[in-house]
């Protein structure tokens, strides 16, 4: 079984050291954490209320999100309406969305003074407090939702249209429908999704920052940042970053058992012919809740821009600032992301037995960032001021947070290429910096135009491992309008926040765009 | 002159054995069932994959440890023989120069090159917006500025309607005299149109090249039933 050996060339190696850099240093941080955590403490009553929380929370959003996300893609797949297609792809856009800007927004409509406390008010019921509990599923809702959706509206686009179409010359009602064709599907699909759901709300630090807090609504994550900011017990946040690490760990592995789809992949829309969503009350109730899904998702993002605008020229000097130290990481993290991205996708099309590379970048997806974070704080902490490293810690772990999506995306591709070309590029010689420029660069524009705009929206509006860092002087914009916020400056606040939505969306847009224009 | 000795390439169940030697220059025509071994016989010239036993000879020199660009092959493919993002001259100047920013004088012979297969005025449109005749032409003055004396056609032509077919065959003939062509084909009126020789490859054995209209005058069981 002779097979002809690849040229090993530079980018090769770039790409196997950073295949043993990452789980290196995915290793090293975690030792640190065991090194620091004070043995035989064990769990006090606090920390299995962070337990308890983390896992009660994300239950709740999973279990809402996925509920709500059955009807609404179900309406999404049997009726077909203008602007459906932006809809479906605008259901992908939470993902780019940042935290803290989507916080500010829901603060708008359900917080004090919002439009729904107001409403209750005047109908003389008692207000609604988005602090706590309540509000934490709320922002997972709103982010989870649209994700839930799209990976059931797969499920649907799943079902073969022949089906469908058989159902129809039966003349099968919905409900017969619904119990032959969409049952079996959503059994197949909700765990997964569910799951997902779940685990992405374990982690996902800015909102418990933002909305929760106190000894009721504390998160894992939490815990450990006020252990390490507030009460600089190192040992502490160590041992608490240890049962994050667990928790992370089990139910990554159960994910990767269960989920086949990430479900982040761009725009679907196929052509299917539904002959059963016509009849009756049906068109009528997909309608309303179609209406009502968009209107919860668009109002506090309509909330936050109307809000902002106008306080846009007025911002405080420290507010640009941010903004411009914000661009700056994101794009070095881009940089980073990128190299990376396209370094291991060489390697794993290139070597024999590469794809040990690409599951070695898949691995910090298991790797809390909050986490990761820690590990490299209880590391720096001993040689250097972590705070005077807080932009470069950010860009790293903003860059390990993305590379799994990039890979998902360029290694595919990079073996279609390959596939494609690769002979006839070996019998020309083409090898070396000479194939990347002339082959694989220009046939990966898209998927590493993508994977730009995702590393640097994602690392615009990152608000995690920052917090840990930063000092008063080095804040990123996520953390300056969290700041902003914490000493009330609504305005000031409600400004950065339009600033960094149209920063966050707007590289994106330009990457991702400008990859596809270049097509043409 | 090619020589082929005591080769053996096993992949999953099916064994190629070759033990021949290919004289130039002319073209030979390789022909035979589906699944027979043509296209792994070609890529073990061209180096996509190497014999499990046994060596090939380029003259003297053994091929095996040459990477497909180090041997003295070019290849015309059965489709992507053009890199459809870059214009027709630079497609071509890759010929000469495979690197990033081709040679002045390549792309010189680039045009020149073009010019022998009817394509001036072609340099810098994109493969898509050629015919397929056009891009077949393309593909073919590329070859002519690489300096190779093997030439593998695998299929190249068999997307082209009839007449376009016999148009490229004859310029192959014309342009590539002084080469060793090897021309698998599906269609015995090709091999007799153009080819000198032909090798007949059947069930992974490899038959030593033939004089063409000899062997279809007076065919063998196994081209028989091929033909049949």
């Amino acid at each position: 079984m002779a097979e002809r050996a690849q040229q090993i060339g530079f980018g090769t190696w770039v790409g196997v050291a950073a295949a043993v850099a990452i789980p290196g240093l995915i290793l090293v941080t975690t030792l640190a954490i065991f090194w620091v955590a004070e043995p035989g403490s064990g769990l006090g009553s606090s920390d299995w209320a962070a337990v308890r929380f983390t896992l009660w929370q994300a239950t709740l959003s999973a279990v809402f999100s996925v509920a709500l996300a059955v009807p609404v893609a179900r309406a999404l797949a049997r009726q077909r309406f203008p602007g459906r297609g932006i809809l479906v792809t605008l259901l992908g856009a939470p993902f780019l969305l940042p935290v803290i800007v989507a916080v500010f927004g829901l603060l708008a409509v359900f917080g004090r003074g919002g439009f729904v406390n107001v409403g209750l008010v005047w109908m003389g019921l008692p207000e609604v407090s988005i602090y706590g509990l309540h509000g934490v599923v709320l922002a997972h809702v709103f982010f989870n939702l649209p994700l839930a959706t799209r990976l059931i509206l797969q499920g649907w686009q799943g079902i073969p249209a022949e089906r469908y179409r058989l159902a129809a010359s039966l003349g099968m009602e919905a409900a017969a429908v619904n119990r032959h064709l969409e049952r079996p599907m959503l059994w197949q699909v909700l765990p997964g999704a569910g799951l997902v759901i779940f685990v992405l709300c374990t982690t996902s630090f800015a909102v418990a920052l933002t909305l929760g807090g106190g000894p009721s609504a504390t998160t894992v994550e939490l815990a450990i940042y006020q252990a390490l900011r507030f009460e600089f017990d190192l040992s502490r946040a160590a041992f608490l970053s240890l049962i994050q690490l667990t928790i992370t760990v089990v139910l990554a592995m159960l994910a990767f058992r269960f989920v086949r789809h990430p479900g982040f992949d761009r725009g679907f829309d196929r052509r299917m012919v539904r002959y059963d969503g016509r009849r009756g009350v049906l068109p009528y109730q997909d309608g309303v809740l179609i209406g009502g899904v968009t209107t919860f998702l668009l109002l506090p993002i309509l909330a936050v821009v109307f809000r902002g605008v106008p306080e846009l020229w007025g911002l405080p000097t420290q507010v640009w600032t941010s903004a411009l130290r914000s661009v700056l990481v994101a794009l070095s993290s881009t940089v980073l992301v990128v190299v990376l991205a396209l370094a291991m996708a060489l390697t794993v099309v290139r070597l024999r037995r590469g794809t040990w590379v690409e599951t070695a970048g898949l691995l910090t997806v298991a790797a809390s960032p909050l986490v990761l974070g820690t590990g490299l704080f209880v590391l720096i902490h001993p040689v250097a001021n972590p705070e005077a490293l807080a932009l470069p810690v950010t860009i790293l772990v903003n860059a390990m947070a993305t590379l799994p999506f990039a890979l998902r995306a360029m290694v595919p591709a990079y073996r279609g290429i390959e596939a494609d070309y690769g002979r006839l590029a070996d019998t020309l010689s083409l090898t070396g910096w000479a194939r990347m420029r002339l082959l694989i660069l220009p046939r990966l524009r898209r998927p590493l135009g993508f994977s730009a705009g995702l590393a640097a929206a994602l690392s615009m509006g990152d608000l995690g491992v920052i917090a840990l860092f930063a000092d008063p002087e080095t804040a990123t914009l996520p953390l300056q309008i969290y700041r902003l916020m914490g000493s009330y400056r609504m305005d000031d606040a409600s400004g950065a926040a339009v600033l960094l939505l149209g920063l966050s969306f707007g590289l994106f847009w330009i990457f991702d765009r400008g990859a596809r224009r270049a097509d043409v | 002159m090619l020589t082929f000795k005591d080769v053996s390439y096993l992949r999953d169940g099916f064994l190629l054995r070759v033990d021949c030697t290919v004289k130039g220059p002319g073209i030979s025509a390789v022909i035979g069932p589906s699944g027979g071994g043509k296209s792994t016989f070609l890529s073990l010239i061209a180096g996509f994959d190497l014999p499990d036993a046994g060596t090939i000879y380029w003259g003297d020199t053994d091929l095996r440890p040459l990477a497909p660009g180090d041997r003295p092959v070019a290849v015309l493919f059965q489709d992507n023989n053009l890199f459809p993002h870059l214009d027709v001259l630079t497609n071509v100047a890759l010929g000469a120069s495979p690197l990033a920013r081709p040679a002045e004088d390549a792309k010189v012979r680039a045009v020149e090159a073009l010019g022998r297969v009817g394509l001036s005025g072609f340099e810098n449109r994109l493969p898509g917006e050629l015919s397929g005749g056009q891009q077949s032409r393309a593909a073919l003055a590329r070859i002519l500025l690489t300096d190779r004396a093997v030439v593998l056609m695998d299929e190249a032509f068999s997307a082209l309607g009839p007449s376009l077919r016999v148009e490229m065959l004859g310029l192959v003939t014309e342009l590539l005299a002084d080469r060793i062509v090897l021309m698998v084909t599906h269609d015995p009126m090709d091999a007799k149109g153009v080819a000198g020789q032909t090798i007949f490859v059947d069930a992974g054995d490899v038959f030593a090249p033939v004089e063409t209209a000899g062997l279809f005058a007076n065919p063998h069981k196994a081209l028989a039933d091929y033909l049949a």
